[in-house]
């Protein structure tokens, strides 16, 4: 084998990992929002994953295409339609939902064009970010969301109930919910109204025919 | 005062003489160009760099742009100047001569060794001049196929190149994909914009009005087309700058006085840069192949080739794709790499889009961008990696 020219982070965020580990070997996966490519790089050294990406800061692509992976800079609520259908095996948007301009027609995209989806975003049904509002009467701010409201990127929130309300009205199939509470635990279970409670993040793994 | 008194002294080129390697091909079957017309045999007068390992899988091929030439990484024999391309050519540098192995030729229709209008033809005597058939992009590339079935290399690990150059390696990946690993067109576009048709225009009348023309047939005395040469050299050279990078270098500073002169002397210094690189053009470059050139981008249009789906023109590729484009590229706007880039992602290629912050206009493929370096070289070090070719090593 030829020398590694890729320092890959050798642990990667928890989240992370729960998505690679989604991941089937040799497969063709997408990454929206790849950042700087920790999750594209682990996949394509430790699973052999065709690995691309769709970055929006310049930083992002210069730090990935550097590092050897095929990204390109680009915006998931423009650059997903000139996908053909099924292109990938898994389209992943890691975090990156509530930052869309149309989430609708993003994960309508993201179904599209891949066999399986991975979508992750925070839950704003958390049970603190409700008390937070309930008492303080504020825009919730926590480590996981840590901008104020005139700044945040995040400008489409949802809760895990309202994501689930959205993929029926898609007619996309939830193969798989996980649910991250507040101490990074992971958990398979239902996406019902008390992992809208508990869940500080929900990833879900998604088809559509 | 005009520009005649520096022009009209200089030596004229004779490609025959210049150093570097050479082959004839299309020698027993003439080439079909995509005129119709036939051609050969065809000489293709080129420069290596770097070593072709045993398998023959390390060879990049590098097409230059509408007035380059073959010699990426040499002192020019004409000039004397380092190779355009020595910043990214060479040991240790993104095009890595310690482990590729560097090939560059120049174009058909050039006039640098290869086959063009400037070549004495063999029937006649006498230089092809307008006689030459009208060539394009697809035509040079063609050429440049027989020159790799040559060398006995199956498949180029990578094709580039910067503006024209980056028309053939696009070509290239469409024509023959599975003869290429790797394509990067840089500051480059699917087809010619009718905005460049029509400052190629500008320079092909500036060579036409000039009277020492002669209809294309300039060999017979001792006159050349050189005022119109360089008229056009001028204009073209504008484009590839930009407003910011014309104002940081020269602003409105003067030209070895501190008064105007109230009349028609070079009083700017961008005036004088200007006639200065018109004046030296002139010394390495032939005005029909200027002509041809200019031609043969006009004529290139990816997508009309397809029946109008640039994607078509990719279709099932597995060739892995590297675009890039300068954020003050007027020439070859980000926008026209970013249509390629759709077009690409229509049929699922591979492909990395990278567009680099620059002020220095299309010319910034030319000149020192590290930014644009390190994502050459990283691009290059991941599709080696694939390859299963020896890495720099370096993140």
């Amino acid at each position: 084998m030829p020398l590694d020219p890729v320092n890959i982070s050798p642990v990667l965020r928890a989240d992370l990992q729960r998505i690679a580990d989604m991941v089937e070997p040799d497969s063709r996966v997408l990454d929206i929002g790849c950042e700087t490519g920790d999750l594209l790089a682990y996949l394509w050294h430790q699973k052999n994953v065709d690995a691309r990406g769709l970055e929006i800061s310049q930083d992002g692509v210069h730090a990935c295409v550097s590092r050897g992976l095929s990204v390109i800079q680009g915006d998931a609520d423009v650059d997903l339609d000139g996908y053909p259908d099924k292109a990938f095996d898994y389209a992943i948007l890691s975090l990156t939902l509530q930052a869309t301009r149309d989430p609708k027609g993003v994960l309508a995209n993201l179904v599209r064009i891949s066999r399986h989806a991975v979508v992750s975003f925070p839950n704003f049904g958390h049970w603190r970010t409700r008390l937070w509002l309930l008492v303080r009467g504020r825009m919730p701010v926590s480590a996981s969301l840590p901008y104020s409201w005139y700044e945040t990127p995040n400008i489409h929130f949802c809760t895990i109930t309202d994501f689930v309300e959205l993929c029926r009205e898609l007619k996309i199939e939830i193969t798989r919910s996980l649910i991250v509470n507040r101490g990074g635990k992971v958990q398979d279970r239902p996406a019902n109204g008390w992992a809208n409670w508990t869940g500080e993040q929900g990833i879900f793994l998604l088809h559509k025919d | 005062m005009g520009l005649e008194n520096s022009v009209l002294k200089t030596a004229p080129i004779d490609p025959t003489t210049l150093p570097g390697r050479r082959v004839r091909v299309a020698v027993d079957q003439p080439m079909i160009l995509d005129s119709g017309a036939t051609l050969g045999p065809i000489t293709i007068a080129y420069q290596t760099y770097g070593q072709l390992n045993a398998d023959k899988t390390n060879a990049i091929l590098v097409c230059h742009a509408l007035t380059g030439d073959q010699f990426v990484a040499d002192r020019h024999p004409i000039t004397g100047k380092a190779g355009w391309w020595s910043m990214v050519v060479g040991a240790g540098k993104p095009l890595d001569t310690n482990r590729y192995f560097i090939i560059c030729a120049n174009v058909l229709g050039g006039c640098m060794g290869s086959t063009g209008p400037m070549e004495v033809r063999s029937d006649t005597g006498r230089p092809f001049g307008l006689d030459f058939p009208v060539i394009t992009v697809g035509d040079m590339v063609r050429a440049q196929k027989l020159l790799i079935d040559q060398l006995g290399i199956e498949q180029l690990f990578a094709v580039i190149g910067g503006s024209m150059g980056g028309m053939q390696a696009l070509q290239w990946a469409s024509a023959y994909p599975e003869r290429v690993y790797a394509a990067l067109p840089i500051a480059a576009s699917a087809r010619h914009s009718a905005q460049n048709i029509a400052f190629h225009e500008v320079g092909r009348q500036a060579i036409m009005a000039d009277p020492d023309w002669q209809g294309g047939a300039y060999f017979d005395g001792a006159a050349k087309p050189t005022r119109g040469l360089a008229v056009a050299r001028m204009a073209a050279h504008i484009t590839y700058l930009s407003e910011p990078a014309l104002h940081r270098k020269f602003g409105r500073q003067l030209q070895d006085r501190t008064a105007l002169s109230f009349g028609f002397d070079a009083d700017f210094q961008v005036e004088s840069y200007l006639r200065h690189q018109g004046i030296t053009f002139v010394d390495r470059f032939d005005a029909n192949s200027y002509l041809y050139i200019t031609r043969a981008m006009d004529y290139f249009d990816l997508a009309k080739d397809h029946g109008g789906v640039l994607a078509e023109a990719f279709r099932a590729t597995k060739v892995r794709f590297c675009v890039m484009s300068f954020t003050s590229d007027w020439l070859f706007p980000t926008s026209e790499s970013r249509d390629l880039v759709h077009a690409l992602n229509a049929v699922a290629a591979n492909v990395s889009f990278v567009e680099i912050e620059s002020d220095k206009g299309h010319d910034a493929f030319l000149l020192d961008e590290p930014e644009f370096h390190r994502v050459l070289r990283g691009f290059l070090d991941g599709a080696a990696s694939h390859r299963g070719l020896p890495t720099s090593g370096m993140d």
